[in-house]
C-alpha cells in the first residue's frame, strides 16, 4: 500500500509541476519556461531537503515534534549575513560572487553543526533532546550578537540584512542551485542507504544496541546528512523553520509505514509538492509574490501546537 | 466517617467511576485494592474533593467535598498523590511545614512548629529534618512526604501508592508506623490507602475496598471480605488466600 | 544574617559603581554633578535593578507554576505576545499613553503565557527538555507573528527596541512605569508560601488546600504585569528568569518565603551590574545590558543543563 501512495504522490507532484510550468505560457516561450524551470528546481530542491532532513531528525531524536530548523540554523545564518555585510560594507556584499557567498554560507553551516554534534555526541547519543536544547540556546546567542551588530550597520545596510533574512524564491541564483543540486542529490541518496539502520535506529538506543548497531555512529552520520541538507537549502533560499514539520508529518500521516526507504521520498515529494503547489497557487493564481513562506510557516505552526494538543495527557 | 453516594465521575467523556456507593466509619487502615485502572486514584481524588463527580454526593465527617471550601476540605482530608517527579529543592523541615499549611496560611504559628516537630518525630525524621529532598534515597523522601501528609492533622489520610518505588524494608517500616499510629487509643486519625501488594493489604488492612472498571466489587471487614473466589474474580486470574505462620497471604492458586 | 549584610554590601558597591560610569564625569567641569545623578544615573540604576529583579522573579513564577526549571517567561512566548499586544496598539491608536499601552501587552501577554501553560498540559513530565523546546517554537510562532506585522507595517525597528534590553536611553520621567514591578515583587512576596506549593504539584497543593487555580492566575498576571512593564520601557532580556532563580536554588533551595527576596536582589544585581560591563567594554559607546547578558546567560544555562543531574530534573 505505501508503494502505491508513493506512486501517487510522485504522479501528483509531476501534475503540480507540469502545473507551475506550462499554466498561461507566452511567449517568449524558452525564456519564461527557462525561468520557470529554475524556480522549479529550487522549489523541488528545498522541499525534498527539508522533508528528508526532518524525518531523519525526529527518527534521530524520537520526538516527531521537532525539525531541524529549530536547531540555530537560522540564527547562524543570519549572523552570517550580519557579519558579511558588516565586514564588507553594504557594497561589497552586493559585489560579492554568489558562489563565493553560498560556499561560505554552506560551509560555516556545516561546520558549525558538525562542532556542536560532534562535541556534545562525545558523552554518548542518549541524551538528544539536550543537545537540541543546546544548539537552540546558541542559537539565542547568536540572535544576541546578531541583533548587536546590527545596531552597528547604517540603514541600508540594515535593509539587505533584513532582505536576506527572510526566506524567498523570488531570485534563486542559477549557480549556486547547479552545486546545490547534486549536493542534494548524493546526501539523499547517502539518507536512502542510511534508511535500513535508521529503521532499527528507531526503536531507541536502548533497543538498538543490544541487537548490534552503533547508535552513535548513526546518529552523528544522520545529523551530519541533516545539517547538509538544512545548511544548503538554508544557503540557497533562506531560512524555513516549519515546512519540514508539515512535510513529515504528512509523510507519516499518506504512509502507514515504518521503513524509512518508504518515508524519506514520501516525505521528500511531499515538502517538494507543498512548495511547488503553494508557489503555483500564490503566485500565478493570486499574483501574490512573498507569502508563500509566511503561509507555509504559519500552516506548519498551526500543525505543531495541533501536535502538541493531541498527545495524550500524561 | 467517609460517604460516598452513587457516585459517577467522568473524564473527557467517558467514565471513571460508576455509580460508587460506600459507607465506612473511622478508624485503622482501609486498604483500596484492583486491577490497573480500575478507578483507585480517581476514587481517593473524589473523597479528597480534588476531582468533581458527575452525579452523587462525597460527605466527609457531614462536609459535602464537592463544596467545601479548599481549606476547609485541606483540614478533613490529607491526600499523598504519586508524585512522579519531585523537582522542589525544599528541605525536609520545609516540606513537613507545608503540611500545616491549611491550618496557618502562610503564617506559621507556635503550635503549628510543634506539630512539625512532632511528624518528624513520628516518622523517624530528626536526622533528616535540614536536608534537602533532593539529597534523600526515594525511601527516605516517601516518608517525608507522608509525614507531610500526616502534619496536615486531618482525620482521614489518603495514599495513593506510597510503597510503589520502595524496597520491601521502607514498604514494612512505613505499614508499621501507619499500623501503630491508627490503633483505638492511638489518636483518631484513619488510613486509606491503594496497595498493589496484596499480601501487604491482607498483613495491614482493616477492611478492603475493591474495585474493578470503575465500579465497587465489594467493600468491609478484610477478614470477611477478601477471600479466594473474590480476589480471583476481581484479577481475573486464580489467588488464594492462606495462612502462613499464622498470617494471611495472598498466593497464586 | 550574614548573607543579607553582604548582600547590601553587594548592592550598595553596585550602586556606587553605576553611579560613577559614564561619559560625564561627575566631579568634572561644566555639567552639574548632581542634576547627571538625579535625571540620568539614578534613574538608569532603578531602572536595571528593577527590571533584573521583576524578571528574576517572574521567572521563579513560572517554574513554579509548570514544575521545571528549565524555562522562563522569554522561553515560553511571554515577552513576544506582549511585543503583539503593543504591535496591535500601537497600530490602532498610535497616540495612546504608556499605561494604556502596556496594560493591552500585559493583556496579550497573559493570553500568550496561559496558552503555553495550556500545551504544557500535554507535554510528559518526565523529559524535563522536551518542555523549553516547546515553549521556543511556540514563543517563535508568536516571534514570527509580531515580525511579520512589524515587516508589514514598516515598525521593524520598534520590535528591534522591544527585543533588546537597554538602559542607555532611561531618564528621570521615562522609566518610572517600572517601579510597578516593585509593587508586584510585594505581592509576590505576600503569596511567597502559595508559590512553593505550586512548586509541589496541582495534587500535592491542591490537597493542601490552594485554590490551584485561582493562585496560577494570579501568578500568571503578575508575570505578564512585570513583563509587559519591561518589555514598554527597557526591552526584554533574556535568560534574567531562567539563571538568577536556578542559582538561588541551588545555593538556597526552594522555600520562598525565605529566597524570594534573594531571587530578586540577585537578579537586580546581575542586570545593573551586566549594565555596568556594557557601559566599560566599548567606552564611550555602550552595548546594551541585554546583549551582555544573553551571552553571560546562555553561558551559564548550557551550564546548568549540562551540569545538572537529570534527577532532579535539570
Amino acid at each position: 500500500m505505501a508503494d502505491r501512495r508513493l506512486l501517487i504522490l510522485g504522479l501528483v507532484l509531476a501534475a503540480v509541476s507540469a502545473l507551475f510550468l506550462l499554466w498561461n505560457l507566452r511567449a517568449p516561450v524558452g525564456f519564461i519556461l527557462g525561468l520557470r524551470l529554475t524556480k522549479l528546481a529550487a522549489l523541488c530542491a528545498v522541499g525534498t531537503a527539508i522533508g528528508t532532513a526532518t524525518v531523519l531528525f525526529q527518527t534521530i531524536a524520537a520526538n516527531r515534534l521537532l525539525t531541524p530548523g529549530i536547531v540555530g540554523f537560522d540564527a547562524l545564518f543570519v549572523f552570517i549575513q550580519t557579519m558579511l555585510v558588516l565586514g564588507l560594507g553594504g557594497l561589497g556584499y552586493a559585489a560579492l560572487p554568489s558562489l563565493a557567498q553560498f560556499g561560505v554560507e554552506t560551509l560555516t553551516l556545516v561546520a558549525a553543526a558538525m562542532a556542536l554534534f560532534g562535541v556534545l555526541l562525545r558523552r554518548g547519543a542518549d541524551d538528544i533532546l539536550r543537545m537540541i536544547l543546546t544548539g537552540v540556546i546558541l542559537g539565542v546567542l547568536l540572535r544576541g550578537l546578531a541583533g548587536l551588530a546590527q545596531r552597528l550597520l547604517d540603514p541600508s545596510e540594515f535593509a539587505i540584512v533584513q532582505q536576506a533574512s527572510f526566506a524567498t524564491f523570488g531570485a534563486v541564483d542559477r549557480t549556486q542551485l547547479a552545486i546545490a543540486g547534486p549536493i542534494l542529490i548524493l546526501s539523499f541518496a547517502a539518507a536512502l542507504r542510511l534508511a535500513r539502520l535508521l529503521d532499527l535506529a528507531a526503536l531507541g538506543r536502548a533497543t538498538a544496541l543490544p541487537l548490534g548497531l552503533d547508535f552513535d555512529r548513526v546518529v552523528f552520520v544522520t545529523l551530519g546528512l541533516v545539517a547538509l541538507l538544512v545548511a544548503v537549502s538554508t544557503a540557497l533560499v533562506g531560512p524555513i523553520t516549519f515546512l519540514g514539520l508539515l512535510a513529515a508529518s504528512l509523510a507519516h500521516a499518506i504512509l502507514p509505514t515504518w521503513r524509512h526507504d518508504r518515508l524519506l521520498p514520501g516525505a521528500a515529494l511531499i515538502g517538494a509538492t507543498i512548495l511547488v503547489s503553494g508557489q503555483f497557487v500564490f503566485e500565478r493564481l493570486l499574483g501574490l509574490q512573498s507569502t508563500l513562506t509566511v503561509i507555509v510557516e504559519f500552516l506548519g505552526g498551526l500543525l505543531f501546537l495541533l501536535l502538541v494538543l493531541r498527545r495524550p495527557r500524561p | 466517617m467517609i460517604q460516598l453516594d452513587s457516585v459517577s465521575v467522568e473524564k473527557n467523556g467517558s467514565p471513571i467511576l460508576t455509580d460508587v456507593s460506600l459507607c465506612f466509619g473511622q478508624g485503622g487502615i482501609t486498604a483500596l485494592i484492583g486491577p490497573n485502572g480500575a478507578g483507585k486514584s480517581t476514587l481517593l481524588h473524589t473523597i479528597a474533593g480534588l476531582t468533581s463527580p458527575v452525579r452523587g454526593q462525597v460527605m466527609v465527617e457531614g462536609l459535602d467535598m464537592v463544596r467545601a471550601r479548599p481549606e476547609q476540605r485541606a483540614r478533613h482530608v490529607a491526600l499523598l498523590a504519586q508524585n512522579e517527579s519531585v523537582t522542589a529543592r525544599l528541605t525536609v523541615r520545609d516540606l513537613v511545614e507545608f503540611g500545616r499549611w491549611p491550618h496557618h496560611r502562610g503564617r506559621p504559628r507556635e503550635i503549628d512548629r510543634v506539630k512539625v516537630a512532632e511528624a518528624l518525630g513520628t516518622f523517624d525524621l530528626d536526622g533528616l529534618a535540614d536536608r534537602r529532598l533532593d539529597a534523600l534515597s526515594g525511601g527516605q523522601r516517601q516518608r517525608a512526604f507522608v509525614a507531610m501528609a500526616w502534619a496536615q492533622e486531618t482525620s482521614w489520610l489518603l495514599l495513593d501508592e506510597p510503597l510503589s518505588a520502595l524496597d520491601p524494608r521502607h514498604a514494612r517500616d512505613i505499614m508499621d508506623r501507619l499500623h501503630a499510629l491508627t490503633r483505638p487509643g492511638a489518636g483518631q486519625r484513619s488510613v486509606v490507602i491503594v496497595l498493589h501488594d496484596l499480601s501487604v493489604a491482607a498483613r495491614y488492612a482493616d477492611r478492603i475496598v475493591a474495585l474493578k472498571d470503575g465500579r465497587l466489587v465489594t467493600s468491609g471487614p478484610r477478614v470477611l471480605a477478601m477471600t479466594g473466589a473474590m480476589l480471583s474474580d476481581l484479577f481475573g486470574t486464580r489467588l488464594a488466600v492462606e495462612r502462613v505462620a499464622g498470617r494471611d497471604v495472598v498466593l497464586p492458586a | 544574617m550574614k548573607t543579607w549584610a553582604i548582600a547590601l554590601l553587594v548592592l550598595a558597591l553596585l550602586v556606587g559603581a553605576s553611579c560613577l560610569v559614564g561619559v560625564v564625569d561627575l566631579f568634572g567641569t561644566s555639567l552639574d554633578g548632581l542634576m547627571v545623578l538625579a535625571v540620568s544615573r539614578l534613574p538608569r540604576t532603578f531602572a536595571a535593578l528593577l527590571a533584573g529583579a521583576g524578571l528574576a522573579l517572574a521567572g521563579v513564577v513560572v517554574q513554579m507554576s509548570v514544575q521545571n526549571r528549565l524555562v522562563e517567561p522569554g522561553l515560553v512566548g511571554t515577552p513576544e505576545s506582549a511585543m503583539l499586544g503593543l504591535l496591535l496598539v500601537t497600530l490602532a491608536a498610535p497616540g495612546a499613553a504608556l499605561i494604556v499601552k502596556m496594560s493591552v501587552a500585559a493583556g496579550t501577554a497573559l493570553i500568550g503565557t496561559s496558552g503555553f501553560l495550556w500545551l504544557a498540559r500535554h507535554v510528559p513530565r518526565r523529559d524535563p527538555v522536551l518542555l523549553p523546546l516547546i515553549g521556543l517554537i511556540y514563543g517563535g510562532i508568536i516571534g514570527a507573528a509580531v515580525l511579520w506585522l512589524a515587516w508589514t507595517t514598516d515598525l521593524v525597528q520598534y520590535v528591534g527596541v522591544w527585543q533588546s534590553g537597554e538602559f542607555s536611553g532611561v531618564l528621570q520621567g521615562r522609566y518610572e512605569l517600572l517601579w510597578i514591578v516593585a509593587g508586584v515583587a510585594g505581592l509576590l512576596w505576600l503569596a511567597a508560601d502559595r508559590i512553593t506549593l505550586l512548586g509541589l504539584g496541582e495534587d500535592a497543593a491542591r490537597s493542601l488546600g490552594l485554590d490551584y487555580r485561582q493562585t496560577l492566575l494570579i501568578g500568571l498576571i503578575l508575570v505578564a504585569v512585570i513583563v509587559s512593564v519591561v518589555v514598554v520601557s527597557v526591552g526584554s532580556i533574556p535568560f534574567v528568569g531562567l539563571v538568577v532563580p536556578n542559582i538561588v536554588s541551588r545555593w538556597r533551595g526552594d522555600n520562598l518565603r525565605r529566597n524570594l527576596p534573594l531571587v530578586a536582589w540577585l537578579g537586580g544585581c546581575t542586570v545593573l551590574g551586566c549594565d555596568i560591563i556594557g557601559r566599560l567594554i566599548r567606552y564611550p559607546y555602550e552595548i546594551p545590558a541585554g546583549t551582555v547578558f544573553a551571552v553571560l546567560g546562555a553561558g551559564l544555562f548550557l551550564w546548568l543543563l549540562h551540569a545538572a543531574p537529570r534527577r532532579a530534573n535539570g
